[in-house]
């Protein structure tokens, strides 16, 4: 796509000029807050693919992090105990925590991998919004917390405004870029990838496998405490229902679709979601309304929609959009065996014939 | 009489009611090469397995450079100065050779976890350094054109040989070779028992498992031979060769009983 290194870095900066100032330029403030809320499901994709995308462990209940840094900042920060720790404070201490339950929930499934991590991780997605629903004496239950304490940037508070929380979420997502990818191409990151090639390997190469599960969980865990603070104070309430199975697996999908693995393409898969399911189905349903289709609410084939981009990228780009080079060769040479393997029978039998 | 670098006193494994291995005592020296032979399912790569910490022995000790190696993981065995290249390849497929070899030099890298997400400037002098070291290995054992590519790539010596340089970049006392010259051309062969000559050369201890005899009467300076779990001889590998109970082993009974 790019050329050449100088060609690619004029185009991320005249991409990062542009998304500094589109606030300024585009007015509407619903706009302004659609990319916001990307924002926090792109932060939620860079911390899920640590944890799948570089460290290969598949995790099903990732929105559970994403509810413990939500429910960090409504209980630390609001009427609820009358404890009001500023947001700035916050965005450390919710990560530390979400860090913290990530190792929680990896150190029992260490010697586990695969279809049995997923089941286990699953689990954990489950329960964790079921524990804030029914410890309704600190949450109050479904009904959530509200009227959550308002960021407030040298004495001026953030408003109703979608503004600042976009600025603040660009910031956190190029902190977050930076992060990953110097964890990619650091010692932790080839441990991480050593043990997604060959567990036992990884361990004669000297690798403390448990340690570098158990920070890809923490580290993982750690991003979606940011987003979930950054979330819940733009939204101003936190209740149990946002944080389900379906948020889970949204956020996989995402990797799915951009390509597991790779920070570019895990960015443009979640920006590609977010803008089908926040934007393109809301509005083209506005527009079916406003043409006298009354019954039509296209935000209903959500799921469908989410389950046919799946099966067409397993059909013809199972790698992804933006592929990291070990996936794309990981899945054609898989492809390619498959065929010879194809092939070596076809002959076989034509010549038993 | 040299310091024994690896010693097995009494080491013995069971899976189930197979015996395999039993009563294992042998000594590596420092500075040497040494092989272990023997038939097919004889237990050698258990021997490996068990000094490696991937199984723990039912009976016996395992000393490495005077301390035990019992209750230790395999992470930390490796960490101590031991490492090994394996029968079935066992590479990271997908990630270049130049990686594999910088992935081996884990244990003796320093970066933490705050180093590797900030890339201090210690972090990244050590990762100059590592890449130095990884291509020095490759060029040790001739595979400098081959860095960018992936290790699944590579022909299958040069896989073999790939999996020394990663075994060498943690600066092992101990190198455990498992079978290396499998599936080798006469000519790579050759070039393996040089290699090898010239890793011991290098101050590393090589304890192999081999059944190509032609290497193994090349290259080591004494050779032990297991069958059934059970040693049946060691010594010299002219002495080895006339061992009665090792053409038994062989070859079967000169009787015809077998």
């Amino acid at each position: 796509m790019f050329r050449s290194l100088a060609s690619r870095r004029i185009g991320l900066a005249v991409l990062g000029v542009l998304l500094l100032a589109y606030p300024l330029l585009d007015r509407n403030n619903a706009h302004v807050d659609f990319l916001a809320n990307a924002g926090a499901f792109i932060l939620l994709a860079l911390g899920l693919n640590i944890v799948v995308g570089m460290a290969g462990l598949l995790d099903l209940g990732y929105a559970a992090f994403f509810a413990i840094g939500s429910y960090s900042y409504a209980m630390l920060a609001s009427q609820q105990f009358g404890i009001h720790v500023p947001f700035w404070v916050m965005l450390f201490l919710a990560s530390g925590i979400a860090a913290i339950f990530g190792i929680l929930l990896g150190a029992p499934t260490l010697r586990l991998r695969g279809d049995y991590l997923a089941i286990v991780t699953l689990g954990f997605g489950e329960i964790v919004p079921q524990t804030f629903l029914n410890l309704s004496q600190f949450t109050n239950g479904p009904n959530g917390i509200s009227s959550l304490d308002q960021p407030s940037l040298f004495g001026k508070p953030f408003g109703f405004s979608a503004t600042p929380y976009y600025y603040v979420l660009l910031v956190l997502i190029a902190l977050g870029i930076v992060a990953a990818r110097n964890l990619q191409e650091s010692r932790l990151g080839r441990a991480w990838m050593a043990i997604r090639e060959d567990e036992l390997a990884a361990r004669h190469a000297g690798i403390n496998t448990t340690a570098a599960k158990l920070s890809a969980f923490a580290l993982g865990a750690s991003f979606s405490g940011l987003a979930g603070v950054a979330y819940a104070a733009k939204l101003n309430i936190v209740s149990p229902d946002e944080f389900g199975f379906n948020v889970s697996v949204l956020v996989l999908s995402m990797l799915v679709l951009g390509g597991m693995g790779n920070i570019a393409g895990v960015i443009v898969g979640s920006f590609t979601l977010s803008f089908i399911n926040s934007f393109l189905l809301p509005q083209s349903t506005a527009i079916a309304h406003s043409l006298g289709l009354a019954n039509v609410d296209f935000t209903n084939y959500r799921f469908m929609l989410y389950g046919a981009i799946l099966v067409l990228m397993m059909l013809f780009r199972p790698e992804g959009l933006i592929p990291s080079r070990q996936r794309a060769a990981e899945f054609h040479e898989a492809l390619s065996d498959a065929n010879l393997a194809h092939q070596e029978q076809a002959e076989y039998e034509g010549a038993a014939r | 009489m040299a310091a024994p670098l690896l010693e097995l006193s009494g080491v013995s494994r069971t899976f189930g009611g197979l015996v395999a291995v039993d009563d294992l005592s042998f000594r590596v020296d420092a500075g040497t090469i040494v092989a272990m032979i023997g038939p097919n399912g004889a237990g050698k790569s258990t021997v490996f397995n068990l000094i490696t910490g991937i199984y723990r022995p039912k009976g016996g000790a395992i000393a490495f450079d005077g301390r035990s190696l019992a209750g230790l993981g395999t992470a930390r065995i490796a960490s101590l100065g031991i490492a090994r290249t394996f029968q079935n390849i066992r590479l990271f497929a997908f990630m270049p050779a130049l990686e594999n070899v910088m992935t081996g030099r884990h244990a003796r890298m320093r970066a933490n976890l705050v180093d590797s997400l900030l890339h201090t400037p210690r972090q990244r002098a050590e990762e100059k350094r590592v890449r130095e070291r990884a291509r020095e290995l490759l060029r040790f054992v001739g595979l400098e054109r081959d860095a960018g590519q992936y290790a699944r790539n590579l022909a299958y010596g040069s896989q073999r040989r790939l999996e020394i340089a990663r075994a060498l970049a943690s600066d092992p006392k101990l190198l455990l070779l498992d079978e290396p010259a499998a599936g080798m051309n006469p000519r790579e062969k050759d070039d393996l028992v040089a290699l090898i000559g010239r890793i011991r050369d290098s101050g590393v201890t090589v304890f192999l498992i081999e059944h190509d005899m032609g290497v193994v009467m090349t290259v080591s300076e004494r050779i032990a031979v297991l069958d059934h779990g059970e040693k049946i001889a060691e010594g010299y590998p002219d002495d080895v060769r006339r061992d009665e109970r090792v053409i038994e082993a062989y070859l079967g009974r000169a009787d015809g009983a077998a």
